[in-house]
C-alpha cells in the first residue's frame, strides 16, 4: 500500500484508530470505511492523519526552503538578465513621431525599455489623446537616441503606434561609441583622411572598421604612455621633491646632494619630454581620420576617429558578429577603466579594489581573530570575565557598520594615520600621506568589523574538538602548547575557514563604512602597479558596492547608467561567490585532512 | 574541608628511601590503615605504590583511602560498579585528573619510589613514563604512521630511520603491523574500531613507557577485536606494567594477574585474580562478582 503520508509519528503504529483511518482512505468498501459514515467525517480524519504524520511541518519547512531558493535565484536572475542584456547590440529603429506641439519628429534610436500606460499618464506628460481613444492602453518606448552633444537629450520616451509612423530598420545605420558625449546614432556617409574623403557610401564600412581598429591601437599606446610612462615620471618627480623637502626640513642641505638631486630632476625632465614627444606624435596620428555621418535630422557631421571607441552597424550585423560585439563589450566592461562619470567603459578598478581590499582584510582579520579565539578558549580561565568578553565580542558583531566607519575615520585615519604622517612623512605635509582615507585603513576597518565573526566561529570549532583527542595527546606526553598547536588548532582549521567565509561575505558587501575610510568615485591609479613598493596601501580605491551606489544614484545620466548598475551588481555577486567558493574548497580539503571520528 | 583534613591526617607520609624494586612491598609501607597482606604480592616488585589516595572534584569525594600496590610487569585490573571511582583512580596514576580544574588529590602515589604529585614533578615526563589507552579509540586525525610517530616527534625525534623503526616496532608489538603496513599513509580514522584501538596502543608503546593504563579498552569493541586486544595485553606484560579498568568481569578474570575491587570510592579488597574470583575475602566482592548488584 502506497500513500503519500504514511503515519510516521511514534504513536501511529500502536494506534488502531489511526491505522483504521488510513485504511478508510484507500479502501472505501472496507467495513471500517463504511462505518465512518458521511464524507466530511472521513475528510476530517484524513486531515487528522495527515497532520499527525507531520505533514504540515514538512510542508512548512519545505515551503520555507522554496521561498529562500526562489528569492535567491530570482535576485540573481533579475540582475543577470538586466545587466547582461545591456551588452547586446540592439537593433536601431527609424520612425517618425507626430507631435502636436513639436510637429513631426524623426526618431532614430534603440529601444531600451517599453511599458504599457493608460491615456491618463500620456496626457499628464503632455500628449494629446483624442477622446475616442481614451479607453485604450498604449505602449510607450524609451529610445536611446544618442547624440547628446547635438540634441542634449539622449534618452526619450515616445509612444508607440498609432502616434509613431511605421518602424523600419535601415541597413546603413551607424552607431558610434565615443569617448565623450555618449553614443552617436546616424547614417554612415563617408570617411575622411586629413580632411579628404577616402571612401563613401557602402564601401566606407570596411574602411571604417580598419581605421577604428587603428585608432584603438593608437589610443591604447597613448594611454600606456600616459599611465605607465608619464605617470611613473610624475611619481618619481614628486618623490624627488619630497626628498628635497625632507633635507630642507632637517636643515642639512649638502650642496653635493642637492646637485645630484638637480641632475636627477633634469634626467626625469628629459625622460618626460621624450615621452611627451612620443605622445604628441601618436596624437597627431590618431587625429588623421574622421567619419562623416548624417544625423536623423539631416545634418552632416564629422566625428574624428580619435574619439570613437567602437563603430558598429547593428542592423547589418549577423548573429555571430553581434556575439563578437557582445563579448568585446563585456570584456571591456570587466577589463577597462570607467569613462564619462562611470556611466561608460569598464569597472576594472572597482573589481580590483574590491578584491584587494577583501584579501587585505582577510590577512588582517584571520590571525588576530584566530589567536584571540584560541586564547579565549584554550588559555583563559573560564569565568565571568571571559564570559563578559565573549558577550562584548558578540555585541561588536551587531554594531552598525557605519559606526565602524566613523571609528576608522577618527582612530585609524586621523589618529594613527596622522601620527604616521608627522613621524615618517613630515616632508609631504600639509598634504597627508597616511592621514587620509586609503586602502590600508579601509581594510583595517573592515577587519575590525568582521573580527567577531572569525572569533565566534573559531571558538565554536575549538569547543567541538573532543576531549578524548586532547587527552590522547596529553597521554603521550605532550605539553599543553603541543596539544593546542599540533592537534587542536589544525582540527579546528575548517571552523576557522568558516569564520573567514562569513567575514569575506560580510566585508565584500559592505559599503557604508568604506565611504568614510577610503573608497572614492574615481581612483586615478590602481592600488597595485609596477612602481615600488608595488602595493600602495595609502591610495584611495574604487569598490563595486560603492560603484553601484555612485552609478545608480549619483550619475548625471540615469538612463545610461541603469544597465551598468545591474551589471556591476552581478559582478559583485559573482566575485563574492567566487571568493566564498575558494574558501569553501579550502575548508573541504582541510575537513578531509583533519577528519576525526567525532565529525 | 574537614574531610580533606581527615584524609590528610589519616595518611602520614612515609619516607622509605629503599630502592623500590627490591624491598618487601607491604612491609615498607607502614601506614596506620589496616591492610590485609595480599598473598603472592609480597614477592612482586612494585611499579606504583598508593598510600591513602583520595580524589576530590570540588566538594565531591570520588575516591578515598585507597592503599594498594601495583606490581611491575603484571596486569592489574580495577573492577567495580559504575561510579565506584576506578577510572578516577586510574587517571590519577598519570595525573590525567590535572586537566579537570576542580580535581584535587590526597595521599601519595609513588612510581618507582618517587612521589608523582610532589612539587616540581614534570607531568609531561610522567605521562611519557605512564601511557594511557582510552575507552573509545581516539586516534589523531592524522595518518596511521603519524599517529604512532606523534609521541616521538614531540620529543624531538626527527630522523626518519629512527621514526620508521619505532613505528614498525610499535605496530608489530601492538599486533597491527601486518594489517596496516601497506596503508601507513592512510588516515587513521579509516581503520576499523578494533584496529584503531590497537593503533592507539601502538601509539602509547611507541614512546616506551613503563606503565600502560587502559581505561575500559574493549568496551567499544566487538568480541573478536576484544579477543585480539586481550591477547595483545598478555603479550605486552613482558615489557610493560599494565593497569586495566574494566566493567567486564570475564575480561578481568581472563587477563589480569591481580584484581582490585572498588566500591563507592573505596578499595574493598585486592588480591590475585584467582583468589578474588574464587574465594573473595569480602561479602561485597562476592556479591558483585556473582552479579547480585552492580
Amino acid at each position: 500500500m502506497i500513500h503519500p503520508h504514511p503515519p510516521m509519528g511514534p504513536k501511529s503504529p500502536d494506534s488502531p484508530r489511526r491505522a483504521g483511518d488510513v485504511q478508510a482512505r484507500f479502501d472505501p468498501t472496507s467495513r471500517l470505511g463504511r462505518r465512518r459514515g458521511p464524507r466530511s467525517s472521513s475528510f476530517r480524519s484524513r486531515v487528522g492523519a495527515w497532520a499527525s504524520g507531520g505533514g504540515p511541518l514538512i510542508w512548512l519547512t519545505a515551503g520555507a526552503v522554496s521561498v529562500s531558493l526562489v528569492m535567491v535565484l530570482g535576485l540573481v536572475a533579475v540582475i543577470a538578465v538586466r545587466g547582461l542584456g545591456h551588452f547586446w547590440p540592439a537593433a536601431v529603429v527609424e520612425t517618425v513621431y507626430h507631435s502636436q506641439a513639436e510637429g513631426e519628429i524623426r526618431v532614430l534610436g534603440a529601444v531600451r525599455r517599453s511599458e504599457t500606460v493608460t491615456p491618463v499618464v500620456l496626457r499628464e506628460i503632455g500628449y494629446e489623446i483624442p477622446d475616442e481613444m481614451a479607453d485604450e492602453l498604449f505602449v510607450r518606448h524609451l529610445f536611446q537616441l544618442g547624440n547628446r552633444d547635438l540634441t542634449g537629450q539622449d534618452f526619450r520616451w515616445f509612444p508607440g503606434p498609432p502616434f509613431t509612423g511605421e518602424w523600419s530598420y535601415p541597413e546603413d545605420v551607424l552607431v558610434l561609441e565615443r569617448t565623450e558625449w555618449g553614443n552617436f546614432f546616424g547614417y554612415l556617409r563617408g570617411l575622411q583622411e586629413n580632411g579628404h574623403v577616402v571612401a563613401e557610401g557602402e564601401e566606407a564600412w570596411p574602411v571604417l572598421r580598419d581605421r577604428v581598429a587603428r585608432a584603438r591601437d593608437l589610443r591604447r599606446r597613448i594611454e600606456q604612455i600616459e599611465r605607465r610612462g608619464i605617470g611613473s615620471v610624475n611619481i618619481r618627480m614628486e618623490r624627488l621633491r619630497l626628498e628635497e623637502r625632507a633635507m630642507e626640513l632637517q636643515g642639512d642641505e649638502d650642496p653635493q646632494v642637492l646637485a645630484e638631486l638637480r641632475a636627477r630632476r633634469a634626467a626625469l625632465a628629459e625622460e618626460y619630454s621624450v615621452l611627451e614627444a612620443q605622445r604628441l606624435e601618436l596624437q597627431q596620428e590618431i587625429q588623421r581620420d574622421a567619419v562623416v555621418a548624417e544625423t536623423m535630422d539631416g545634418r552632416l557631421v564629422d566625428i574624428p576617429l580619435e574619439r570613437v571607441i567602437r563603430a558598429s552597424g547593428p542592423n547589418r550585423m549577423s548573429v555571430t558578429e553581434k556575439g563578437r560585439h557582445y563579448v568585446g563589450k563585456f570584456w571591456e566592461f570587466v577589463s577597462d577603466y570607467p569613462r564619462e562619470a562611470n556611466t561608460e567603459g569598464g569597472i576594472l578598478p572597482a573589481i580590483f579594489g574590491t578584491v584587494i581590499m577583501v584579501l587585505l582584510m582577510s590577512i588582517f582579520v584571520t590571525p588576530v581573530g584566530i589567536l584571540a579565539a584560541i586564547y579565549l578558549r584554550e588559555y583563559a580561565k573560564q569565568g565571568r570575565f571571559v564570559q563578559f568578553i565573549r558577550v562584548c565580542v558578540n555585541n561588536l558583531a551587531g554594531v552598525p557598520s557605519i559606526v565602524f566607519g566613523v571609528f576608522g575615520l577618527g582612530f585609524f585615519i586621523y589618529f594613527v594615520g596622522g601620527g604616521i604622517d608627522r613621524l615618517f612623512y613630515p616632508e609631504a605635509l600639509p598634504a597627508p600621506t597616511f592621514g587620509t582615507p586609503g586602502l590600508l585603513w579601509a581594510s583595517l576597518t573592515l577587519a575590525l568589523l568582521t573580527l567577531p565573526v572569525v572569533i565566534v566561529a573559531t571558538e565554536e570549532g575549538l569547543t567541538r574538538i573532543p576531549r578524548s583527542i586532547r587527552e590522547a595527546s596529553y597521554a603521550v606526553g605532550s605539553t599543553k602548547a603541543e596539544t593546542v598547536w599540533k592537534i587542536v588548532v589544525p582540527m579546528a582549521a575548517p571552523a576557522m575557514m568558516t569564520g573567514l567565509i562569513l567575514a569575506v561575505a560580510r566585508a565584500a558587501g559592505e559599503v557604508a563604512p568604506l565611504m568614510l575610510v577610503g573608497v572614492v568615485k574615481l581612483a586615478p591609479n590602481l592600488p597595485v602597479d609596477g612602481i615600488a613598493p608595488f602595493l600602495h596601501l595609502e591610495r584611495k580605491f574604487m569598490h563595486l558596492g560603492f560603484h553601484i551606489y555612485d552609478v545608480g544614484f549619483q550619475s548625471p545620466n540615469v538612463e545610461a547608467a541603469r544597465p551598468l548598475v545591474y551589471a556591476t551588481a552581478l559582478t559583485l555577486v559573482i566575485i563574492i561567490i567566487a571568493l566564498n567558493l575558494t574558501a569553501i574548497a579550502i575548508r573541504q580539503r582541510l575537513r578531509e585532512k583533519y577528519r576525526s571520528e567525532s565529525d | 574541608m574537614s574531610e580533606r583534613e581527615a584524609g590528610l591526617n589519616a595518611a602520614p607520609r612515609t619516607t622509605t628511601q629503599e630502592p623500590a624494586g627490591t624491598r618487601n612491598l607491604l612491609a615498607g609501607l607502614g601506614t596506620p590503615v589496616e591492610r590485609t597482606p595480599v598473598p603472592g604480592l609480597q614477592a612482586e616488585a612494585a611499579a606504583f605504590e598508593l598510600d591513602d589516595v583520595g580524589v576530590q572534584y570540588g566538594d565531591v569525594t570520588a575516591l578515598k583511602g585507597v592503599n594498594l600496590t601495583i606490581p611491575r610487569n603484571r596486569i592489574t585490573a580495577f573492577i567495580g560498579p559504575s561510579g565506584c571511582g576506578k577510572s578516577t583512580l586510574l587517571r590519577s596514576l598519570n595525573r590525567m585528573n590535572d586537566l579537570v580544574d576542580s580535581a584535587r588529590l590526597l595521599g601519595e602515589i609513588r612510581l618507582e619510589g618517587e612521589d608523582i604529585y610532589a612539587p616540581g614533578v614534570d607531568v609531561v615526563e610522567l605521562r611519557r613514563r605512564v601511557g594511557m589507552v582510552f575507552q573509545k579509540p581516539n586516534p589523531f586525525p592524522k595518518t596511521v604512521y603519524e599517529n604512532v610517530a606523534y609521541g616521538l616527534r614531540i620529543q624531538g625525534v626527527r630522523r626518519a630511520s629512527v621514526l620508521d623503526e619505532a613505528v614498525e616496532r610499535s605496530l608489530t608489538q601492538a599486533a597491527l603491523w601486518d594489517e596496516v603496513k601497506d596503508r601507513l599513509d592512510k588516515p587513521a580514522v579509516e581503520l576499523s574500531g578494533g584496529q584503531q584501538q590497537r593503533l592507539v596502543i601502538a601509539r602509547a608503546i611507541a614512546i616506551e613507557p613503563e606503565v600502560i593504563l587502559l581505561d575500559e579498552p574493549c568496551s567499544a569493541l566487538d568480541p573478536l577485536s576484544t579477543a585480539k586486544v586481550e591477547s595483545l595485553m598478555y603479550e605486552l606484560k613482558a615489557d610493560f606494567t599494565l593497569v586495566i579498568v574494566t566493567h567486564n568481569m570475564q575480561q578481568a578474570s581472563r587477563v589480569s594477574d591481580y584484581t582490585a575491587f572498588l566500591y563507592l570510592g573505596e578499595l574493598v579488597e585486592m588480591g590475585p585474580t584467582d583468589q578474588i574470583f574464587l574465594k573473595p575475602g569480602e561479602q561485597a566482592t562476592e556479591d558483585y562478582i556473582t552479579g547480585r548488584f552492580g
